[in-house]
Protein backbone atom coordinates (compact mmCIF):
# COMPACT_ATOMS: atom_id res chain seq x y z
CA UNK A 1 0.00 0.00 0.00
CA UNK A 2 1.22 3.46 -0.90
CA UNK A 3 2.46 5.92 1.72
CA UNK A 4 1.58 9.62 1.53
CA UNK A 5 3.54 12.63 2.81
CA UNK A 6 2.12 15.85 4.29
CA UNK A 7 3.63 18.67 2.21
CA UNK A 8 3.13 21.16 5.06
CA UNK A 9 5.06 19.40 7.82
CA UNK A 10 6.54 16.24 6.33
CA UNK A 11 4.59 13.66 8.37
CA UNK A 12 4.17 10.34 6.56
CA UNK A 13 0.83 8.49 6.45
CA UNK A 14 1.54 4.78 6.54
CA UNK A 15 -1.58 2.81 5.57
CA UNK A 16 -0.43 -0.15 7.65
CA UNK A 17 -0.54 2.04 10.79
CA UNK A 18 -3.45 4.30 9.80
CA UNK A 19 -4.28 7.17 12.19
CA UNK A 20 -6.35 5.50 14.93
CA UNK A 21 -6.60 8.67 17.07
CA UNK A 22 -7.96 10.44 14.00
CA UNK A 23 -10.52 7.72 13.28
CA UNK A 24 -8.58 5.99 10.50
CA UNK A 25 -8.08 2.27 11.14
CA UNK A 26 -4.82 0.50 10.29
CA UNK A 27 -4.98 -0.93 6.80
CA UNK A 28 -6.89 2.03 5.34
CA UNK A 29 -5.66 3.13 1.95
CA UNK A 30 -5.05 6.89 1.73
CA UNK A 31 -7.70 7.27 -0.98
CA UNK A 32 -10.30 5.79 1.37
CA UNK A 33 -9.71 8.32 4.17
CA UNK A 34 -12.63 10.81 4.49
CA UNK A 35 -12.00 14.17 2.79
CA UNK A 36 -12.39 16.14 6.03
CA UNK A 37 -9.49 14.30 7.72
CA UNK A 38 -6.50 16.42 8.79
CA UNK A 39 -2.81 15.71 9.30
CA UNK A 40 -2.52 14.66 12.96
CA UNK A 41 0.72 16.61 13.44
CA UNK A 42 0.02 19.97 11.85
CA UNK A 43 -3.65 19.97 10.83
CA UNK A 44 -3.07 20.21 7.07
CA UNK A 45 -5.97 19.16 4.85
CA UNK A 46 -6.01 15.78 3.09
CA UNK A 47 -5.57 17.64 -0.22
CA UNK A 48 -2.10 18.81 0.89
CA UNK A 49 -0.69 15.28 0.91
CA UNK A 50 1.43 13.82 -1.89
CA UNK A 51 2.25 10.24 -2.82
CA UNK A 52 5.63 8.99 -1.59
CA UNK A 53 7.62 7.50 -4.47
CA UNK B 1 28.85 43.01 22.47
CA UNK B 2 30.00 39.93 20.55
CA UNK B 3 31.02 36.87 22.60
CA UNK B 4 33.48 34.25 21.36
CA UNK B 5 32.33 30.62 21.50
CA UNK B 6 35.36 29.06 19.83
CA UNK B 7 38.02 30.21 17.35
CA UNK B 8 36.18 32.03 14.59
CA UNK B 9 32.71 31.48 16.08
CA UNK B 10 30.86 34.33 17.81
CA UNK B 11 27.54 35.01 19.48
CA UNK B 12 26.31 38.28 17.93
CA UNK B 13 22.82 38.32 19.43
CA UNK B 14 20.82 40.82 21.47
CA UNK B 15 19.68 40.44 25.09
CA UNK B 16 16.14 41.75 25.68
CA UNK B 17 15.91 42.38 29.44
CA UNK B 18 12.66 44.33 29.23
CA UNK B 19 10.60 41.75 27.29
CA UNK B 20 7.56 40.63 29.27
CA UNK B 21 5.34 39.30 26.44
CA UNK B 22 6.16 37.11 23.52
CA UNK B 23 4.19 35.83 20.49
CA UNK B 24 2.38 39.14 20.76
CA UNK B 25 0.82 38.77 24.20
CA UNK B 26 0.37 35.00 24.16
CA UNK B 27 3.46 34.05 26.18
CA UNK B 28 4.69 35.77 29.34
CA UNK B 29 8.45 36.18 29.68
CA UNK B 30 9.06 37.30 33.26
CA UNK B 31 12.82 37.03 32.87
CA UNK B 32 13.10 38.69 29.45
CA UNK B 33 14.78 36.81 26.61
CA UNK B 34 17.55 37.02 24.02
CA UNK B 35 17.67 36.66 20.25
CA UNK B 36 20.76 34.56 19.57
CA UNK B 37 22.59 34.75 16.27
CA UNK B 38 26.00 33.25 15.47
CA UNK B 39 28.74 34.51 13.17
CA UNK B 40 31.35 32.12 11.75
CA UNK B 41 34.45 33.69 10.24
CA UNK B 42 36.15 31.06 8.10
CA UNK B 43 37.13 31.17 4.41
CA UNK B 44 33.48 32.10 4.01
CA UNK B 45 31.70 34.35 6.47
CA UNK B 46 28.46 32.80 7.68
CA UNK B 47 25.66 34.35 9.77
CA UNK B 48 23.26 31.93 11.45
CA UNK B 49 19.89 33.60 12.21
CA UNK B 50 19.39 37.27 13.17
CA UNK B 51 17.45 39.21 15.85
CA UNK B 52 13.88 40.49 16.22
CA UNK B 53 13.18 43.52 14.02
CA UNK B 54 13.00 46.26 16.75
CA UNK B 55 16.63 45.37 17.59
CA UNK B 56 18.04 45.42 14.07
CA UNK B 57 20.32 48.42 14.64
CA UNK B 58 21.87 46.93 17.77
CA UNK B 59 22.17 43.59 15.99
CA UNK B 60 24.00 45.07 12.98
CA UNK B 61 26.29 46.93 15.41
CA UNK B 62 27.11 43.59 17.15
CA UNK B 63 27.88 41.91 13.83
CA UNK B 64 30.01 44.91 12.79
CA UNK B 65 32.21 44.50 15.89
CA UNK B 66 33.45 41.27 14.31
CA UNK B 67 33.28 41.91 10.56
CA UNK B 68 31.83 44.28 8.00
CA UNK B 69 28.30 42.97 7.31
CA UNK B 70 28.97 43.48 3.60
CA UNK B 71 31.44 40.60 3.78
CA UNK B 72 28.83 38.03 4.85
CA UNK B 73 28.78 35.29 2.19
CA UNK B 74 26.05 33.07 3.61
CA UNK B 75 23.07 33.68 5.87
CA UNK B 76 21.45 30.57 7.32
CA UNK B 77 17.81 31.10 8.27
CA UNK B 78 16.89 28.13 10.47
CA UNK B 79 13.38 29.45 11.07
CA UNK B 80 11.26 32.27 9.57
CA UNK B 81 9.61 33.47 12.81
CA UNK B 82 10.21 37.21 13.23
CA UNK B 83 12.16 36.97 16.48
CA UNK B 84 14.90 35.25 14.43
CA UNK B 85 14.47 36.47 10.87
CA UNK B 86 13.41 40.02 11.76
CA UNK B 87 16.76 41.63 10.95
CA UNK B 88 17.24 39.61 7.76
CA UNK B 89 16.07 42.45 5.46
CA UNK B 90 18.47 44.86 7.18
CA UNK B 91 21.40 42.43 6.86
CA UNK B 92 20.56 41.70 3.22
CA UNK B 93 20.69 45.43 2.44
CA UNK B 94 24.37 45.24 3.48
CA UNK B 95 25.07 42.02 1.57
CA UNK B 96 22.40 41.66 -1.15
CA UNK B 97 24.19 38.85 -3.00
CA UNK B 98 24.65 36.57 -0.01
CA UNK B 99 23.30 33.04 -0.28
CA UNK B 100 20.33 32.50 2.05
CA UNK B 101 20.26 28.87 3.16
CA UNK B 102 16.85 27.55 4.21
CA UNK B 103 14.90 24.31 4.34
CA UNK B 104 12.43 23.71 1.50
CA UNK B 105 9.58 24.98 3.69
CA UNK B 106 11.87 27.75 4.94
CA UNK B 107 12.08 29.16 1.42
CA UNK B 108 8.29 29.40 1.38
CA UNK B 109 7.99 30.95 4.86
CA UNK B 110 10.91 33.42 4.50
CA UNK B 111 9.64 34.56 1.09
CA UNK B 112 6.17 34.69 2.61
CA UNK B 113 7.39 37.08 5.34
CA UNK B 114 9.63 39.43 3.34
CA UNK B 115 8.58 39.07 -0.31
CA UNK B 116 12.18 39.50 -1.52
CA UNK B 117 13.84 37.49 -4.33
CA UNK B 118 16.98 36.70 -2.33
CA UNK B 119 19.57 34.18 -3.52
CA UNK B 120 17.98 31.15 -1.78
CA UNK B 121 19.60 27.74 -1.48
CA UNK B 122 17.34 25.03 -0.07
CA UNK B 123 18.89 22.17 1.86
CA UNK B 124 17.79 18.77 3.13
CA UNK B 125 18.85 16.69 6.12
CA UNK B 126 22.47 15.58 5.85
CA UNK B 127 23.47 18.15 3.26
CA UNK B 128 26.87 19.77 3.86
CA UNK B 129 28.27 23.12 2.80
CA UNK B 130 32.01 23.60 3.20
CA UNK B 131 33.04 27.07 4.37
CA UNK B 132 36.80 26.45 4.87
CA UNK B 133 38.00 24.70 8.02
CA UNK B 134 34.37 24.02 8.93
CA UNK B 135 31.39 22.38 7.26
CA UNK B 136 27.80 23.41 7.82
CA UNK B 137 25.63 20.29 8.17
CA UNK B 138 21.84 20.67 8.12
CA UNK B 139 19.11 18.67 9.83
CA UNK B 140 15.50 19.42 8.96
CA UNK B 141 13.30 19.50 12.07
CA UNK B 142 9.75 20.00 10.82
CA UNK B 143 7.27 21.02 13.56
CA UNK B 144 10.02 21.79 16.10
CA UNK B 145 8.23 24.03 16.20
CA UNK B 146 7.23 25.17 12.65
CA UNK B 147 7.22 23.28 9.36
CA UNK B 148 10.29 25.29 8.27
CA UNK B 149 12.43 24.59 11.34
CA UNK B 150 15.97 23.36 10.80
CA UNK B 151 19.10 22.70 12.89
CA UNK B 152 22.57 23.70 11.69
CA UNK B 153 25.64 21.82 12.93
CA UNK B 154 29.11 23.36 12.61
CA UNK B 155 31.43 20.45 11.91
CA UNK B 156 35.01 21.30 12.90
CA UNK B 157 33.81 23.23 15.95
CA UNK B 158 31.27 20.62 17.13
CA UNK B 159 28.60 23.26 17.73
CA UNK B 160 24.93 22.43 17.20
CA UNK B 161 22.67 25.41 16.47
CA UNK B 162 19.13 24.00 16.86
CA UNK B 163 17.34 27.39 16.77
CA UNK B 164 14.39 27.25 19.22
CA UNK B 165 15.00 23.70 20.49
CA UNK B 166 16.72 23.68 23.91
CA UNK B 167 16.19 27.45 24.22
CA UNK B 168 14.91 29.52 27.12
CA UNK B 169 13.36 33.00 27.42
CA UNK B 170 16.03 34.08 29.87
CA UNK B 171 17.93 37.37 29.69
CA UNK B 172 21.33 37.00 31.33
CA UNK B 173 24.56 38.94 31.85
CA UNK B 174 26.61 35.84 30.92
CA UNK B 175 25.92 33.58 27.97
CA UNK B 176 26.91 30.04 28.96
CA UNK B 177 24.88 27.59 31.03
CA UNK B 178 27.56 27.13 33.71
CA UNK B 179 27.58 30.88 34.37
CA UNK B 180 23.94 31.35 35.35
CA UNK B 181 21.53 30.45 38.14
CA UNK B 182 20.60 26.80 37.51
CA UNK B 183 17.16 26.95 39.13
CA UNK B 184 16.10 29.92 36.98
CA UNK B 185 17.60 28.33 33.88
CA UNK B 186 15.63 25.11 34.25
CA UNK B 187 12.42 26.92 35.22
CA UNK B 188 12.60 28.87 31.97
CA UNK B 189 13.65 25.83 29.91
CA UNK B 190 10.64 23.89 31.23
CA UNK B 191 8.21 26.82 30.78
CA UNK B 192 9.44 27.10 27.18
CA UNK B 193 8.96 23.38 26.55
CA UNK B 194 5.54 23.21 28.19
CA UNK B 195 4.09 26.25 26.41
CA UNK B 196 5.58 25.71 22.95
CA UNK B 197 6.81 22.17 22.37
CA UNK B 198 4.34 19.96 24.26
CA UNK B 199 2.17 19.19 21.20
CA UNK B 200 5.22 18.04 19.26
CA UNK B 201 6.57 15.73 21.96
CA UNK B 202 6.50 12.56 19.81
CA UNK B 203 8.50 14.46 17.16
CA UNK B 204 10.95 15.73 19.80
CA UNK B 205 11.78 12.14 20.78
CA UNK B 206 12.19 11.06 17.15
CA UNK B 207 14.39 14.05 16.28
CA UNK B 208 16.65 13.52 19.32
CA UNK B 209 17.15 9.87 18.37
CA UNK B 210 17.82 10.89 14.75
CA UNK B 211 20.43 13.50 15.73
CA UNK B 212 22.13 11.19 18.25
CA UNK B 213 22.28 8.46 15.59
CA UNK B 214 24.33 10.82 13.39
CA UNK B 215 27.07 10.38 16.02
CA UNK B 216 28.24 13.97 15.68
CA UNK B 217 30.49 15.15 18.50
CA UNK B 218 28.69 17.98 20.30
CA UNK B 219 30.76 20.37 22.41
CA UNK B 220 28.11 23.08 22.56
CA UNK B 221 24.39 23.43 21.92
CA UNK B 222 23.73 27.04 20.92
CA UNK B 223 19.98 27.77 20.74
CA UNK B 224 18.23 30.90 19.49
CA UNK B 225 17.11 32.09 22.96
CA UNK B 226 18.83 32.14 26.31
CA UNK B 227 22.11 30.57 27.33
CA UNK B 228 24.43 28.34 25.32
CA UNK B 229 24.89 24.82 26.71
CA UNK B 230 28.65 24.25 26.88
CA UNK B 231 29.05 22.39 30.18
CA UNK B 232 27.64 18.88 29.74
CA UNK B 233 25.47 20.02 26.80
CA UNK B 234 23.65 16.69 26.62
CA UNK B 235 22.00 17.45 29.96
CA UNK B 236 19.31 19.48 28.19
CA UNK B 237 18.85 16.78 25.54
CA UNK B 238 18.22 14.22 28.29
CA UNK B 239 15.84 16.64 30.01
CA UNK B 240 13.91 17.05 26.74
CA UNK B 241 13.66 13.26 26.43
CA UNK B 242 12.21 13.12 29.93
CA UNK B 243 9.76 15.96 29.25
CA UNK B 244 8.75 14.59 25.85
CA UNK B 245 7.93 11.20 27.37
CA UNK B 246 5.26 12.96 29.48
CA UNK B 247 5.20 10.26 32.15
CA UNK B 248 2.10 10.63 34.34
CA UNK B 249 2.58 13.27 37.02
CA UNK B 250 2.01 12.67 40.71
CA UNK B 251 0.15 15.87 41.64
CA UNK B 252 -3.04 17.69 40.67
CA UNK B 253 -3.91 21.18 39.49
CA UNK B 254 -7.35 22.67 40.19
CA UNK B 255 -8.24 25.46 37.74
CA UNK B 256 -11.24 27.64 38.42
CA UNK B 257 -12.89 30.99 38.23
CA UNK B 258 -15.75 32.07 40.45
CA UNK B 259 -18.32 34.85 40.47
CA UNK B 260 -19.30 34.83 44.14
CA UNK B 261 -17.00 32.20 45.70
CA UNK B 262 -19.38 29.22 45.33
CA UNK B 263 -17.09 27.50 42.81
CA UNK B 264 -14.08 28.55 44.91
CA UNK B 265 -15.44 26.72 47.96
CA UNK B 266 -15.99 23.62 45.83
CA UNK B 267 -12.40 23.90 44.53
CA UNK B 268 -11.07 24.12 48.08
CA UNK B 269 -13.03 21.05 49.14
CA UNK B 270 -11.70 19.07 46.16
CA UNK B 271 -8.20 20.11 47.25
CA UNK B 272 -8.89 18.85 50.77
CA UNK B 273 -9.93 15.50 49.34
CA UNK B 274 -6.77 15.26 47.20
CA UNK B 275 -4.49 16.14 50.11
CA UNK B 276 -6.24 13.68 52.42
CA UNK B 277 -4.73 10.98 50.18
CA UNK B 278 -1.25 12.53 50.51
CA UNK B 279 -1.24 13.84 46.95
CA UNK B 280 -0.02 17.38 46.34
CA UNK B 281 -2.20 19.92 44.54
CA UNK B 282 -2.19 23.55 43.42
CA UNK B 283 -5.23 25.79 43.15
CA UNK B 284 -5.31 28.42 40.40
CA UNK B 285 -7.83 31.23 40.02
CA UNK B 286 -7.46 31.46 36.23
CA UNK B 287 -8.87 34.97 36.08
CA UNK B 288 -5.96 36.18 38.21
CA UNK B 289 -3.15 33.79 37.33
CA UNK B 290 -0.58 34.00 34.55
CA UNK B 291 -1.85 31.57 31.93
CA UNK B 292 1.59 30.35 30.84
CA UNK B 293 2.69 29.69 34.42
CA UNK B 294 -0.50 27.65 34.84
CA UNK B 295 0.35 25.74 31.64
CA UNK B 296 3.74 24.84 33.14
CA UNK B 297 1.99 23.51 36.26
CA UNK B 298 -0.48 21.55 34.12
CA UNK B 299 2.47 20.05 32.29
CA UNK B 300 3.95 18.77 35.56
CA UNK B 301 0.65 17.50 36.99
CA UNK B 302 -1.00 14.11 36.62
CA UNK B 303 -4.57 15.37 37.01
CA UNK B 304 -6.35 18.50 35.81
CA UNK B 305 -9.55 19.48 37.63
CA UNK B 306 -11.51 22.33 36.02
CA UNK B 307 -14.37 24.31 37.51
CA UNK B 308 -16.59 27.20 36.51
CA UNK B 309 -20.04 28.51 37.31
CA UNK B 310 -22.58 28.24 34.49
CA UNK B 311 -22.69 31.62 32.75
CA UNK B 312 -24.94 32.54 29.78
CA UNK B 313 -25.64 28.82 29.25
CA UNK B 314 -21.93 28.23 29.04
CA UNK B 315 -18.81 28.72 31.16
CA UNK B 316 -17.09 31.93 32.29
CA UNK B 317 -15.13 33.41 29.36
CA UNK B 318 -12.14 33.70 31.70
CA UNK B 319 -11.82 29.91 31.84
CA UNK B 320 -11.86 29.57 28.03
CA UNK B 321 -8.20 30.55 27.47
CA UNK B 322 -6.81 27.73 29.60
CA UNK B 323 -9.34 25.31 28.10
CA UNK B 324 -7.97 26.29 24.70
CA UNK B 325 -4.47 25.45 25.93
CA UNK B 326 -5.69 22.05 27.16
CA UNK B 327 -6.86 21.40 23.59
CA UNK B 328 -4.02 22.97 21.66
CA UNK B 329 -1.04 21.67 23.61
CA UNK B 330 -2.15 18.02 23.28
CA UNK B 331 -1.01 16.97 26.75
CA UNK B 332 -0.53 13.24 27.18
CA UNK B 333 -1.13 10.85 30.07
CA UNK B 334 -3.30 13.11 32.20
CA UNK B 335 -6.67 12.50 33.83
CA UNK B 336 -9.37 15.06 34.51
CA UNK B 337 -12.50 16.02 36.40
CA UNK B 338 -14.95 18.92 36.47
CA UNK B 339 -17.05 20.89 38.93
CA UNK B 340 -19.00 24.12 39.31
CA UNK B 341 -22.00 25.96 40.64
CA UNK B 342 -25.11 27.05 38.75
CA UNK B 343 -28.30 28.98 39.39
CA UNK B 344 -30.80 27.65 36.90
CA UNK B 345 -29.89 26.12 33.51
CA UNK B 346 -26.57 24.57 34.56
CA UNK B 347 -24.95 23.68 31.20
CA UNK B 348 -21.44 24.52 32.45
CA UNK B 349 -20.46 21.18 33.98
CA UNK B 350 -21.25 19.11 30.87
CA UNK B 351 -19.39 21.60 28.67
CA UNK B 352 -16.26 21.28 30.79
CA UNK B 353 -16.51 17.48 30.96
CA UNK B 354 -16.95 17.16 27.18
CA UNK B 355 -14.00 19.43 26.63
CA UNK B 356 -11.75 17.49 29.00
CA UNK B 357 -12.72 14.23 27.28
CA UNK B 358 -12.00 15.75 23.85
CA UNK B 359 -8.58 16.75 25.16
CA UNK B 360 -7.87 13.02 25.67
CA UNK B 361 -7.96 13.26 29.47
CA UNK B 362 -10.17 10.49 30.78
CA UNK B 363 -12.60 11.66 33.48
CA UNK B 364 -11.81 10.14 36.86
CA UNK B 365 -15.45 10.29 37.98
CA UNK B 366 -18.66 12.18 37.37
CA UNK B 367 -18.24 15.88 38.08
CA UNK B 368 -19.93 17.76 40.91
CA UNK B 369 -22.56 20.46 40.38
CA UNK B 370 -23.98 22.61 43.17
CA UNK B 371 -26.89 25.07 43.08
CA UNK B 372 -26.26 28.68 44.23
CA UNK B 373 -23.85 28.25 47.19
CA UNK B 374 -22.64 24.69 47.97
CA UNK B 375 -24.22 23.01 51.01
CA UNK B 376 -22.29 20.69 53.34
CA UNK B 377 -23.24 17.62 51.34
CA UNK B 378 -22.15 19.32 48.08
CA UNK B 379 -18.77 19.97 49.69
CA UNK B 380 -18.62 16.32 50.83
CA UNK B 381 -19.17 15.25 47.23
CA UNK B 382 -16.32 17.60 46.25
CA UNK B 383 -14.01 16.05 48.85
CA UNK B 384 -14.96 12.59 47.54
CA UNK B 385 -14.12 13.72 44.01
CA UNK B 386 -10.74 14.91 45.27
CA UNK B 387 -10.15 11.53 46.91
CA UNK B 388 -11.00 9.75 43.63
CA UNK B 389 -8.63 12.03 41.69
CA UNK B 390 -5.81 11.30 44.14
CA UNK B 391 -6.46 7.56 44.08
CA UNK B 392 -6.45 7.60 40.28
CA UNK B 393 -3.09 9.39 40.33
CA UNK B 394 -1.69 6.75 42.64
CA UNK B 395 -3.27 3.90 40.67
CA UNK B 396 -1.49 4.97 37.53
CA UNK B 397 1.98 4.88 39.02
Amino acid sequence: MVKYRCTVCGWIYDPEIGDPDGGVAPGTAFEDIPDDWQCPVCGAAKSEFEKVD
Amino acid sequence: MAVKLKEGVYWVGVVDWALRHFHGHELSTHRGSSYNAYLIVDEKVVLVDTAWTPFQDEFIKNVSEVIDPASIDIVVANHAESDHSGSLPAIMRHTPNAKVIVSQRGKESIEGHYHQPWNFKTVKTGEKVNIGKHDLVFVEAPMLHWPDSMFTYLAGANILMPNDAFGQHYATAFHFNDEVNQVELYEEALKYYANILTPFSPLVLKKIDEVLALNLPVDMIAPSHGVIWRKDPLQIVNKYKEWAAQKPGSSAVILYDTMWDGTLHMAEAIGEGIASEDIDYKLFHVGLSDRNDVVTEIFKAGAVVVGSPTFNQGVLPTIRPIMEDLRGLKFQNKIGAAFGTYGWSGEGLAIIEDHIKNCKMPLVAEGVKAKWQPRPDDLSKCRELGVKVAQAIKGEK
